[in-house]
């Protein structure tokens, strides 16, 4: 059987498609998200399949419509939020962190949030500060709450349908810049169970570890160093909470060497806190500290050029990993 | 007993609910807010409203059309550097000149102005260099922020979180009891935010001096009016909120001026917000990333082309003795000439020192900021970026 390849974007809209069809509890709303087929044309043909009172055109609104849909979720429904971005996931703070993220707690138990919060996370794309958001160090710190990063085609499927079938709300954060790679996706019925860190490249001398899209320039970086005799081992944590540590540490016992490429600021970070527990478990198997890999601690700039050298690229990433392997 | 005494001067918050009045069977028919009259002075052919029309200089006059029309030059030139990849993306203006140039006529240096990504008429009229705003649009990390002797805030790509701020902007007038005045524009789109309600909400109890300006183009990207709002207009969201409120035709530069200069004065005169809903059209793109061809329906575009503002206040003047086709061409040519100019300056320009981005984040740089500029540097200097 040959492999059946498609883009990323549309990896997310047949998971979306198949638990609607499988579910009628499952709604997408959002902005632009029906008559538009979605601003990066993720729901793409969902309207006509599932027509408006299952594609759903909000007014731009996100404290209005994430809160509505939290009370749809408490009631049984399983609504799909789309933010346009993450960034615009700001304004409704409050009902995503206060609500969605504690409902269940503070019913008792009696009525959680079964939601999935999903829409492009991180800069990149030249739109300017206020709109390149990485949101995952800012919200990861929540409890309550399940956050998702996919990094490929296949993933973005298997995660997708996992977080929809969860019956807590689950924070998905999609790359605008990897929407458009594409990967092999199978058609059958498929999930990616979450807390299952993935080992994307076997490697001996340093332990990279990364969410997402920083994950595209740690193979750049792994290809760079393999030229120098630095073989690198990839790990692609896939989910922030939880965060499956176990496979972390297991690699760095074998490498004795870590490097964490974040895409947030390094303060108080998904890259601070996974530096923490692996001195803590590594604690005589490591041969340096580990090394982080941030954004640089300003907001994005917009010019591109700037843009790229701010956020974690592939010549931090090999800075970093020579420094942890003494090879400076 | 105290305590109830020192209460005695305070007032309730139910004080004036059960009136006197108070009708003996309950009205339960839901009041209906109709519609609300639209102030037009210039019709789409450039009739003039003699009973209407503001005795306005012809300076002013001309001043005004020479504004629009060098709004649009810009717009126009803009979107040929944005598709040539010199511009990021662009938010262009066409065929909303009038609405965005009437909202600042009335206003002085003292004042502000709390723009969205769609002002730059307005921005040019405010004070802002052709060349400072291609650099904001290329960029360059010193185009964003507002020139320096200009009173405009920043504006913010999340959409209507820019309206409570120029709120506070204008309590902090009161407060500092000063006569000035502060103009925010936000779209249709914008309308639908919570903080948008909250900031009409605070300026009516506080009688700000703040005019909100509701630029109702029509579409808020893909989504039209019909499905932002179930009431007839968004000057109603004034009627709820106790603000007086105006609904005018946004591509008539008379109407807009009148109305604005009247919010204004209110403003000043500490009778509080006003709240002007400009009934104009996005006749191109959202942005440069948009295509509405695939979700709007050409005909409707049409019908607003012919109420195109710059064509109709040009026939008042001619009709007035102000222009003639010659005075017209050369109004076109010249403002064509001023942004042609200012590319050319704009190229002109040394380019930025890309480590600004570390400025300006605190008074004075810390330490570790310090140290990750000079890692920036460095790896741009063995990357062999210029500096």
């Amino acid at each position: 059987m040959s492999e059946r390849i498609i883009e990323f974007r549309d990896a997310l809209c047949e998971a979306m498609s198949e638990e609607m069809r499988d579910d009628q509890k499952v709604f997408l709303l959002g902005e632009e998200v029906a008559q538009y087929n979605g601003a990066y044309k993720i729901s793409k043909g969902m309207l006509d399949e599932f027509g408006p009172r299952r594609v759903i055109d909000t007014p731009i609104s996100e404290s209005g419509f994430s809160g509505m849909a939290i009370g749809a979720a408490m009631r049984g429904l399983r609504p799909i939020v789309e933010f346009m971005s993450w960034s615009f996931s700001l304004v409704a703070a409050d009902p995503i962190l206060n609500n969605a993220a504690k409902m269940l707690y503070m019913s008792g138990g009696q009525f959680g949030c079964p939601i999935v919060f999903r829409g492009n996370d991180g800069a990149g794309g030249q739109l300017g500060s206020t709109h390149s958001w990485c949101v995952e160090s800012l919200y990861a710190n929540v409890p309550g709450l399940k956050m998702a990063i996919p990094y490929d085609a296949y993933d973005a499927k298997g995660m997708l349908k996992t977080a929809i079938r969860d019956d807590n709300p689950v924070f998905f954060l999609e790359s605008e810049r990897l929407l458009s790679t594409t990967g092999h996706v199978p058609q059958e019925d498929y999930t990616v169970p979450f807390g299952q860190a993935f080992v994307r490249r076997q490697g001996t001398d340093c332990t990279l570890i990364s969410f997402g899209r920083p994950l595209h320039f740690c193979f750049e970086a792994a290809e760079e160093l393999a030229k120098e005799g630095i073989d690198c081992e990839i790990i692609d944590g896939r989910t922030i909470r939880p965060l499956d540590i176990d496979t972390m540490v297991k690699s760095v016992k074998k490498t004795n060497a870590c490097v964490v490429v974040d895409q947030s600021w390094s303060f108080a970070s998904i890259g601070s806190e996974v530096a923490s527990q692996i001195h803590r478990y590594c604690f005589d198997d490591l041969d340096n500290f580990v090394h982080r890999v941030h954004s640089d601690d300003v907001p994005t700039p917009y010019a591109s050029n700037l843009e790229q050298a701010y956020l974690p690229n592939t010549r931090k990433i090999c800075e970093a990993v020579r420094s942890a392997t003494y090879n400076t | 007993m105290a305590a109830q005494n020192q209460n005695d001067k305070k007032t309730t918050s139910s004080e004036e609910v059960f009136s006197k009045n108070t009708p003996s069977s309950m009205n339960t028919s839901p009041i209906d807010l109709g519609q609300i009259e639209v102030l037009q002075i210039l019709n789409e052919h450039g009739e003039v409203d003699k009973g209407l029309e503001p005795d306005l200089s012809n300076e002013v006059l001309l001043d005004t059309y020479r504004a629009m029309v060098l709004g649009r030059a810009f717009d126009s030139r803009m979107m040929t550097m944005q598709r040539q990849g010199r511009m990021g993306t662009f938010a262009p203006n066409f065929g909303q000149e009038a609405c965005i140039i009437g909202q600042v006529t009335s206003l002085t240096k003292n004042d502000w102005f709390a723009p969205s990504y769609r002002s730059f008429g307005a921005q040019i009229m405010r004070g802002w260099p052709l060349e400072h705003l291609m650099r904001l649009w290329a960029g360059f990390h010193d185009g964003f922020p507002p020139p320096k002797n200009v009173n405009d805030l920043p504006f913010s790509i999340v959409i209507g979180s820019h309206v409570l701020p120029a709120v506070g902007i204008g309590m902090g007038m009161n407060y500092k009891k000063k006569k000035d005045c502060v103009v925010v524009n936000y779209g249709d789109g914008a309308s639908s935010q919570g903080a948008v309600s909250e900031a009409l909400n605070f300026a009516a109890v506080y009688k700000a001096p703040v005019v909100f300006i509701c630029e109702n183009n029509g579409w808020a990207i893909s989504t039209p009016t019909k499905k932002q709002r179930a009431n007839q207009t968004f000057a109603a969201h004034g009627i709820a909120h106790g603000i007086p409120c105006i609904r005018v035709d946004g591509n008539d530069i008379l109407a807009m001026m009148c109305a604005t200069k009247e919010a204004t004065d209110r403003a000043r005169n500490g009778d509080g917000p006003t709240l002007i809903e400009a009934i104009t059209y996005r006749m191109s793109l959202h942005t440069t990333a948009d295509d509405p061809t695939v979700y709007r329906d050409e005909d409707e575009v049409k019908v607003w082309e012919a109420r195109c503002p710059i064509k109709r206040f040009e026939t008042f003047l001619t009709n007035k003795g102000l222009l003639d086709d010659d005075a017209i061409k050369e109004t076109l040519e010249s403002c064509e000439e001023e942004v042609i100019a200012a590319r050319d300056k704009f190229y002109a320009m040394d380019p930025a020192d890309p480590t600004e981005i570390f400025d300006h984040l605190y008074e004075s740089v810390p330490k570790e900021l310090q140290a990750q500029r000079e890692e920036y540097l460095r790896r741009l200097r063995e990357k062999g970026i210029d500096l």
